[in-house]
C-alpha cells in the first residue's frame, strides 16, 4: 500500500466532479473497490517507462481507471512496425514522438486526468530526479541496462517497481520493491536475475520478435498490478514471479525471495547511486572494432562496378521481403561457410540492421581470420533510406 | 520421471521441445542429463565453471533453487522443473 502521509495532498481530500463519477461508476460500485479506491487512484502519480508493446495497453487502462497523474518516459518515434502491437498509436502518428501520440491519445480517452511526458531516453543522470515525482513505476522497456537501471533507482527511492517483460510467446510479471500492509519489504529485479546475460546471448523483440497480443495480455496485467499498489485492493505479485507461456497458455506463479547478497539493498550493500548500465550489462565492453561501410559508400563501390562480395546474414523469410541481391547465409551459418567468403576482394556484410552482421564480422574475423569484412552500418534499412527507398521496409 | 518445462527463447535449442521428462536424482543431474542430449543448451545454461547462470532461474515446483539446496536440490518422480531465463523485452 502507498503511504500517502507523505504527500502534500490526502486522497480523503480527493473530490469528483459530477462527469468523473459517472464514469468511474462501475469502479465504484464494486464493494471491495469503492469510493476509497477511486480516490486513491485520483491522487496517484505513476510513471510509466517504454510507450510501447507493454506500456500501450498498461497506459490505456491506467488513463481509463483514473490514475490522476500519469508520467510517460519514451524517446522513440512511432514506426509502422510498431502497430501490430502497440494499440496507443495509429498511422496519423507514424514518424511523430510516442510521447506525445501517448498523450493525445489518453487525453481523448480521459480528459479528466494529468498526462506528463518526458521525450527523451531514461539514463543514470536523469532517473532519479524524473521518477522522485512519482508513486509508482511500471517498467516496460525492452533492454536489459534500463531494466537494471530502473530497478536501482526505485530502490534507491523506496518506489514500488511494477515490473513486465515479454519474448515472442512468454511474459513475466512481478511487482518488486514493495513494502507490504506488515510493513515487510519485498524483493526486485536483483534479487530475482543477480546479473543480466551476456550481450547477444539473448536477443531482443527487434530480433526475435514477438506475437502481438502478448504484450496486450502481459501489459494489462501490469496495470492491474499498478492498480492494486496503489488501491491496496487484493494481494500484489510482490515475493512472487508470474509468467505466462501463450503457446500452451501455462501461467506459472513462482515464490521469490530478497537475497542478503544483494549489491544495492542486501546486507553490504555496494551499489550507493546509479551507475553505468550499459558496462554493468556489457553493452560498452571493449570489442575489437570492425570495419564499416555506409549505405552510400556501398552504392558508390558499385557504380564504380567494383569486385565485391555482399553477404547477407538475415534469415530466409526476411531476405523475401527485401534484399539487395547478397549471398544468403543466415548468421547461424556463417561458421559453416566461411568457405564460401571471399578472402580476395572486399566483403560487405549486412542484416537488418547491422547488429547481426557486426556478429558474423567478428565471428569470421577471429575465427577464420578475414580481414577484408566490411559492416553495412544500419543495415538493409539504412540502405533503403539512403539508396533504395522502394524496397519494402520492414 | 521428472518433467522439465524449457522456456520459449530455449526451445530452438530443443528442437523446440516444450517439456522433456529426465530421470535423475537432483537438479545438477537434470540439467547435466538435459545438455548432453541438447549441447547447445549448456552455454545459455552454465557459465565457464559449470554452474547455472546468474540469468537463468530454476525453479523446482514453484520455488527458487536459490531457497532450497541450490543445484542439489532433490528430484521427486512428480516434480515440476522450470528454466526461466531473464528476457527484457517490452517497448521495441
Amino acid at each position: 500500500m502507498l503511504n500517502y502521509k507523505n504527500r502534500n495532498m490526502s486522497y480523503e481530500d480527493i473530490h469528483f466532479s459530477k462527469e468523473e463519477l459517472s464514469r468511474y461508476d462501475r469502479h465504484i460500485i464494486i464493494p471491495d473497490f469503492g469510493f476509497e479506491a477511486q480516490k486513491k487512484l485520483k491522487a496517484s502519480k505513476v510513471l510509466v517507462i517504454g510507450s510501447g508493446g507493454l506500456g500501450s495497453p498498461a497506459l490505456l487502462y491506467l488513463a481509463a481507471a483514473g490514475v490522476g497523474t500519469i508520467g510517460i518516459v519514451d524517446f522513440d518515434v512511432v514506426d509502422d512496425s510498431n502497430l501490430q502491437r502497440q494499440v496507443l498509436f495509429g498511422v496519423d502518428e507514424i514518424g511523430k514522438p510516442k510521447v506525445e501520440a501517448a498523450k493525445k491519445r489518453l487525453e481523448s480517452l480521459n480528459p479528466y486526468i494529468d498526462i506528463k511526458i518526458y521525450n527523451q531516453q531514461l539514463t543514470s543522470q536523469n532517473a532519479l530526479e524524473i521518477i522522485r515525482e512519482y508513486d509508482v513505476v511500471a517498467d516496460g522497456t525492452d533492454n536489459f541496462p534500463t531494466r537494471y537501471l530502473v530497478n536501482d533507482a526505485c530502490v534507491l527511492l523506496g518506489k514500488p517497481n511494477v515490473y513486465a517483460s515479454i519474448f515472442q510467446f512468454e511474459g513475466q510479471v512481478s511487482v518488486f520493491n514493495y513494502i507490504n500492509r506488515e510493513g515487510e519489504l519485498g524483493p526486485n529485479y536483483r534479487d530475482l536475475y543477480p546479473t543480466p546475460p551476456p550481450p547477444g546471448l539473448v536477443p531482443s523483440c527487434a530480433e526475435g520478435g514477438v506475437l502481438g497480443v502478448l504484450p496486450g495480455i502481459i501489459g494489462s496485467l501490469q496495470a492491474l498490478e499498478v492498480i492494486k499498489v496503489i488501491t491496496g485492493v487484493g494481494e500484489t505479485l510482490s515475493g512472487r514471479f508470474f509468467i505466462f507461456d501463450a503457446l500452451n497458455f501455462e501461467p506459472r506463479t513462482f515464490k521469490i525471495k530478497r537475497n542478503p547478497a544483494n549489491p544495492v539493498n542486501g546486507e553490504n550493500p555496494t551499489i550507493k547511486q546509479l551507475i553505468d548500465y550499459e558496462l554493468f550489462c556489457g553493452v560498452k565492453a571493449v570489442e575489437k572494432p570492425i570495419k564499416e561501410i555506409t549505405a552510400k559508400e556501398l552504392y558508390d563501390l558499385q557504380v564504380r562496378g567494383e569486385d565485391i562480395q555482399v553477404i547477407d546474414v538475415r534469415e530466409p523469410h526476411e531476405y523475401e521481403i527485401a534484399n539487395i541481391g547478397g549471398e544468403l547465409i543466415p548468421l547461424a551459418t556463417v561458421s559453416a561457410n566461411a568457405d564460401k567468403i571471399d578472402r580476395s576482394k572486399k566483403v560487405i556484410v549486412h542484416c537488418k540492421m547491422g547488429g547481426r552482421s557486426a556478429k558474423a564480422v567478428r565471428e569470421l574475423e577471429e575465427k577464420f581470420g578475414f580481414t577484408n569484412l566490411y559492416n553495412l552500418k544500419g543495415g538493409i534499412l539504412g540502405w533503403i533510406d539512403e539508396v533504395q527507398p522502394e524496397l519494402t521496409k520492414y | 520421471m521428472a518433467t522439465i518445462i524449457i522456456p520459449t527463447p530455449l526451445r530452438k535449442f530443443t528442437n523446440n521441445t516444450a517439456r522433456l521428462n529426465i530421470q535423475a536424482g537432483n537438479v545438477k543431474g537434470v540439467v547435466e542429463e538435459l545438455t548432453l542430449n541438447f549441447p547447445d543448451l549448456k552455454k545459455h545454461l552454465l557459465d565457464d565453471q559449470g554452474n547455472i547462470r546468474s540469468f537463468v532461474n530454476v525453479f523446482v515446483g514453484d520455488e527458487d533453487i536459490r531457497n532450497l539446496q541450490q543445484e542439489n536440490t532433490p528430484i521427486k518422480e512428480e516434480t515440476v522443473i522450470s528454466i526461466v531465463p531473464a528476457i527484457a523485452g517490452g517497448l521495441a
